[in-house]
């Protein structure tokens, strides 16, 4: 079966760069799985966890921000946030949980009378905590 | 003519400011080459992004919905210079140039008549350019204690940039830094933000994208990232920059002391002879009065 050229890079660094056979990404609008003469599609991306199927076995990944885009022949993760799911501790998931919920706030202040962007805000939060059930973590 | 003790005295100070200038040379060196991978590091990031990003705005440009940081508020009255410097001296002219570029610019938009708002961000670039224009400060990014710039500082940045946008606090934003060509040329570089402009280079291909959610919606969501993805790789040319001139700096330094060292030992050696010769004609010219 013909594999796609994965890459994943945060503004710091590329965290990998490998032939997959099979990319799960966490869409915006849900999750998709990308594999070889799969449609051009560029998504945004939610929090939540990337998971990358290789000769070698499987890598998973926490992600958060950004977009994918996925070509016929590969896929190009860009996050903002990413860490390989073994650095993800409590205490790296308590710190992005309160940025959310800082976020949360602020939009609150800011848009009293427009519900989008504080919408947006709780959304990041819940999908940030459905990632930590996911992955054995619990938010608080 | 300074005495043997005084000459003596300056050789060993010249020499103690020339292993100072060896330490921080080979400092800067070392760190210049940190700076370099990290911006290397950011390059696949930055790269990807306005590639995409370019696609993007091409097809967005030109509908009258495009979000306001791609097609701007529709004025240009008022202008946020954001200047990076370093926050420490003994770089060169790096401070300097940077300081400089963002002076003409600003001085060039006073005399159109336009409003100026400057927003600093490394101490030394703001202490320059407070005496001339120091009214116009609207803020100042304080860097000191980061060792390493992460892009958690570049978004704190953009996300004052954005706020101030949002509040309606100016109409255009240019970058100032220093672009790191190599080891011995930084240029400094203006760059403007917002409205955002990308290379429309293969505007084309990118037309053949599903877009998930819409691609309006896209573009929404990625351009205050965008706005934090120049200023990150701005800080990180910055940095390495700042690394480079110090380096060149120093070895100019290093040099020049070397060169006064040698300057003064000559000098030092013909006074001790005179000394000598002196003391020898004495000798002789009792010894022959006898």
């Amino acid at each position: 079966m013909a594999n796609v050229q994965f890459d994943l890079v945060s503004p710091e660094r590329r965290l990998a760069s490998v032939e997959a056979s099979e990319v799960q990404i966490p869409g915006a609008d849900g999750d998709m799985t990308a594999m070889a003469g799969h449609a051009p599609t560029i998504t945004t991306l939610r929090p939540g966890l990337l998971r990358v199927v290789h000769s070698g076995g499987a890598d998973e990944y926490v992600v958060s921000g950004g977009f994918a885009e996925i070509t016929a022949a590969g896929v190009s993760v860009l996050a903002e946030q990413a860490l390989p799911r073994a650095e993800m501790t409590q205490e790296v998931y308590d710190a992005m949980i309160a940025e959310a919920k800082a976020a949360m706030k602020s939009a609150e202040e800011v848009f009293k009378n427009e519900p989008g962007p504080v919408d947006d805000a709780a959304k990041l939060i819940s999908d940030m905590v459905a990632m930590g059930g996911h992955i054995g973590l619990n938010a608080n | 003519m300074p005495s043997l003790k005084d000459l003596k005295n300056r050789i060993a100070s010249v020499k103690s400011t020339r292993k100072i200038t060896k330490a921080m040379q080979m400092v800067a060196a070392a760190k210049l080459r940190r700076a370099q991978d990290a911006a290397e590091a950011s390059r696949p990031y930055t790269e990807r992004f306005n590639a995409v990003m370019g696609g993007l705005a091409s097809g967005a440009a030109g509908s009258a919905s495009a979000p306001r940081l791609l097609s701007g508020t529709g004025s240009d009255q008022t202008h946020l210079l954001v200047v990076m410097t370093a926050e420490r001296g003994l770089c060169g002219g790096f401070n300097g140039n940077i300081a400089k570029l963002a002076r003409t610019h600003a001085n060039a938009l006073i005399a159109e008549g336009k409003t100026v708002k400057i927003l600093t961000v490394g101490k030394k670039g703001r202490d320059v350019i407070k005496r001339e224009l120091g009214d116009h400060f609207v803020g100042h990014v304080d860097l000191t204690a980061v060792k390493r710039i992460s892009y958690a500082n570049a978004q704190d940045i953009a996300k004052d940039v954005l706020a101030k946008f949002d509040a309606g606090d100016f109409d255009i934003a240019t970058l100032f830094f220093a672009r790191f060509e190599n080891v011995v040329s930084q240029h400094p570089t203006a760059l403007q933000v917002i409205p955002a402009k990308f290379d429309q280079a293969d505007g084309a291909d990118a037309a053949l994208y599903d877009y998930e959610p819409s691609e309006d919606a896209i573009l929404a969501d990625l351009l205050p990232r965008g706005v934090a993805t120049q200023i990150f790789a701005a800080l990180l040319e910055n940095a390495a920059s700042e690394q480079g001139a110090r380096m060149s700096a120093m070895d100019n330094a290093t040099r020049n002391a070397g060169e006064m060292i040698d300057q003064l030992t000559i000098e030092f050696n013909r006074s001790r002879q005179a000394v000598i010769t002196n003391e020898l004609i004495e000798i002789i010219s009792g010894a022959e009065a006898l």
